[in-house]
């Protein structure tokens, strides 16, 4: 079951390594993890995509909890959050395959923020799944190099926030 | 002011009366600022014993006890201590000396990132970088430790700070942390509803945990147990929650418990886990305990609540504040003949051994030393088969059993012993060792010289690790690998070299005056006793 954490924590050094190291300490996965501040500069958001059954799922909420500079644990499932994830990727182009790329990238809603001569880099911003769909389609051209940035969710809006 | 004064400023403020520790030049600032304390310096031997000495101080007296070691291998040997008392929720505050600030991160001589080696063994830590903020990080660091899930704290404080000026010393009244508020009282509809499961309960038991001692809660919970009749077990942290002989009381859970302890609790069809982990050493099937039951798990930690096994209640607070709650209910639990059967099972079960009359039981003589300890006294067992013959024999009356339960440290018992003595002097203490948890440890004889700290010692000597002896006695068929202890210190000669009183017991005939001799006194005493090399703890 997958399951995304999205945790305020204090904004001091340490910190993501104290929660990190909880997660290898208790052999939990991290799918992904995605820090930055937030609209307060003292507070941290970290949102860590992780997986397991029923039981580790609970088990990763609370040790999060117990953790002195975590503020507050959220979590939510895919369908009641929007998940999005920032990718840039670099390929490298020829003149045969320019315009398929090009039109690959319309399709998908991705954007050519770079170029030279022979590669131009990609930036898409999107799920999780579709980023992976774009990466895939790439495969056939040469992919440089890729970077994403991990999971970012929040849960969806409702009438009672 | 500087940083090193202020530090002792807060532990003056904390009522801290002991530091346990070793210097180093990282951490000579404050070894020359508590010069003109009223604080006193222990110089323990090795750096792990200062962590187990302020463990047995801080279970004795409740106020978390206190180290002081420098940086580097100073640091990295108190981890052991540190996770001893992690794994068995002990509070303390360890001080550790830090390279200059500046060359923090460059390896230079007796660095150690000793925040970042304890995270996974510490409640909380800190890296001093600001002198300024020592007395809000000391008095964050105290109530850490001693609230909540209690466990150890650390403040890493690096020399330059503690040689900085400090602007204004003033020590916080109170601690305002957003992060860290622990649930103390628990939730009343969950109180009702355990009230009422227990209404319907035919075969209620508790099971005790060390959560109880660490909230204090032995007198709520034994007129809890009392006013509705309900029977204890305990497990190895717990022993001590009620008196052994108490006509309520059950004895110990686990592999290494009473059989008759765990028929009850898999024979009952409602547990109350109370301040206890569930882990593999006292429940080693977590079903046996879900199965045909309704479990109330309550915990201070509700990480704890539900790690192991599922309760059917979780009831999240501290153990004594929910027993006083518990006990403003108004309910009927009647379980008539529960009881007779568990009395029962108690006189049919009870292991039985067969003593080798060549040498010292160590069941009888644990049984014999206890009944002849004072009512308050305090038994400190070490690790290995001396524990699991302290657990199996000891008869607590009032007194305290303390031992290093989850980590299963050897070498605890002398350093503990020692702070447990110096939290209360008056109290008789006694640590019980095997000869090899002893020669962990027994460098600690000079502390204890040095201090005059009177404990007492008993030395069960087998010459061999018996416990793991006894391990590859049935797993391996008797191929003993590495379990030799050949080569061990003559320890009369060894009492004579620390100046220390000295008996041996080489059998059970003159057990009765030698024990009379160990205890008459308050002063140290080294008691060897010979036991069967082949004995085994079942």
């Amino acid at each position: 079951m997958k399951r995304i954490y999205s945790v305020l924590v204090e904004n001091r050094s340490g910190v993501l390594c104290k929660v990190a190291g909880l997660f290898s300490r208790r052999c939990f996965n991290i799918d992904s993890l995605a820090v930055g501040e937030t609209d307060d500069r003292e507070v941290s958001r970290m949102t860590i995509v992780s997986s397991g059954d029923e039981r580790t799922i609970e088990q990763i909420e609370k040790q999060l909890n117990k953790k002195l500079d975590v503020i507050k644990v959220k979590t939510f499932d895919e369908i009641s959050s929007i998940s999005r994830e920032l990718l840039l990727m670099k390929v490298k182009y020829n003149k045969s395959n320019r315009r398929d790329i090009m039109e690959n990238c319309e399709i998908m809603n991705a954007q050519i923020v770079d170029m030279s001569k022979h590669t131009m880099l990609i930036q898409m911003c999107d799920t999780p799944e579709r980023i992976q769909l774009l990466i895939s389609m790439f495969k056939s051209v040469s992919i440089v190099e890729v970077a994403r940035t991990g999971t970012l969710a929040l849960p969806k809006c409702s009438e009672t926030d | 002011m500087i940083g090193a004064d202020a530090i002792v400023k807060c532990l003056e403020a904390e009522g801290v009366e002991y530091v346990f520790g070793y210097p180093g030049v990282a951490i000579c600032p404050f070894y020359n600022s508590i010069l003109g304390s009223p604080i006193q310096t222990i110089l323990i031997r090795t750096e792990q014993n200062a962590a187990h000495a302020a463990s047995g101080l801080t279970r004795v007296s409740g106020k978390p006890g206190v180290c002081a070691v420098t940086s580097g291998p100073g640091a990295t040997n108190v981890i052991t201590g540190i996770a001893t008392a992690f794994a068995d929720s002990i509070p303390l505050v360890c001080i550790t000396g830090q390279v200059n600030s500046e060359l923090i991160g460059s390896d230079v001589f007796q660095e150690a990132d000793i925040t970042g080696a304890v995270e996974s063994f510490v409640k909380y830590s800190y890296l001093v970088r600001d002198v300024n903020d020592i007395p809000r990080i000391f008095k964050e660091a105290f109530h850490i430790a001693n609230t909540g899930r209690k466990g150890p704290v650390l403040i890493d404080v690096p020399i330059d700070i503690q040689n900085s000026e400090i602007r204004k010393f003033a020590y916080p009244e109170s601690v305002s942390m957003r992060t860290y508020k622990p649930t103390v009282k628990g939730n009343m509809v969950q109180i009702k509803k355990v009230a009422a499961e227990l209404e319907r309960a035919k075969r209620p038991i508790i099971c005790a945990g060390g959560g109880i001692l660490l909230s204090d809660g032995e007198k709520e919970l034994r007129t809890f147990a009392e006013k509705h009749q309900i029977p204890v077990v305990s497990t190895m942290m717990g022993i001590g929650v009620m008196p052994t002989r108490h006509p309520l009381f059950f004895g110990m859970v686990g592999n290494n418990g009473k059989p008759y302890a765990n028929r009850a609790m898999n024979e009952s069809d409602l547990l109350i886990m109370v301040g206890a982990r569930v882990a593999d050493r006292a429940v080693s099937q977590p079903d046996l305990i879900t199965n045909n039951k309704v479990l109330i798990h309550i915990d201070v930690d509700p990480a704890e609540i539900g790690k192991n096994v599922g309760p059917t209640i979780p009831l999240v607070g501290d153990a004594r504040h929910i027993f006083e709650d518990l006990l403003l209910q108004e309910f009927a639990c009647e379980h008539g003949k529960w009881l007779d059967t568990l009395n029962e099972y108690k006189k049919q079960m009870e292991p039985k051994r067969k003593p080798d009359p060549a040498y010292v039981d160590p069941a009888r003589f644990i049984t014999m030393l206890s009944e002849k300890m004072e009512e308050d006294g305090i038994y400190v067992a070490d690790v290995g088969q001396n524990q699991i013959w302290s657990c199996g024999y000891h008869i607590v009356k009032a007194g305290r059993f303390l031992t290093s339960g989850g980590m299963g440290t050897m070498g605890y018992s002398i350093p503990a012993a020692m702070g447990a003595k110096l939290a209360d002097k008056g109290k008789q203490v006694i640590a019980v060792c095997g000869d090899g948890s002893f020669q962990m440890s027994m460098m600690e004889l000079a502390t204890m010289r040095q201090h005059h700290i009177p404990v007492k010692i008993v030395v069960l000597k087998n010459n061999y690790l018996g416990m793991v002896r006894e391990f590859q006695h049935y797993t391996y068929k008797d191929n003993y690998s590495v379990v030799d202890l050949s080569g061990s210190p003559d320890l009369l000669k060894l009492s004579s070299a620390y100046d220390m009183k000295f008996l041996r017991l080489e059998n059970m005939d003159k057990a009765d005056e030698i024990l009379d001799e160990f205890l008459k006194d308050d002063e140290s005493v080294l008691l060897e006793c010979i036991i069967n090399p082949m004995d085994l703890v079942r």
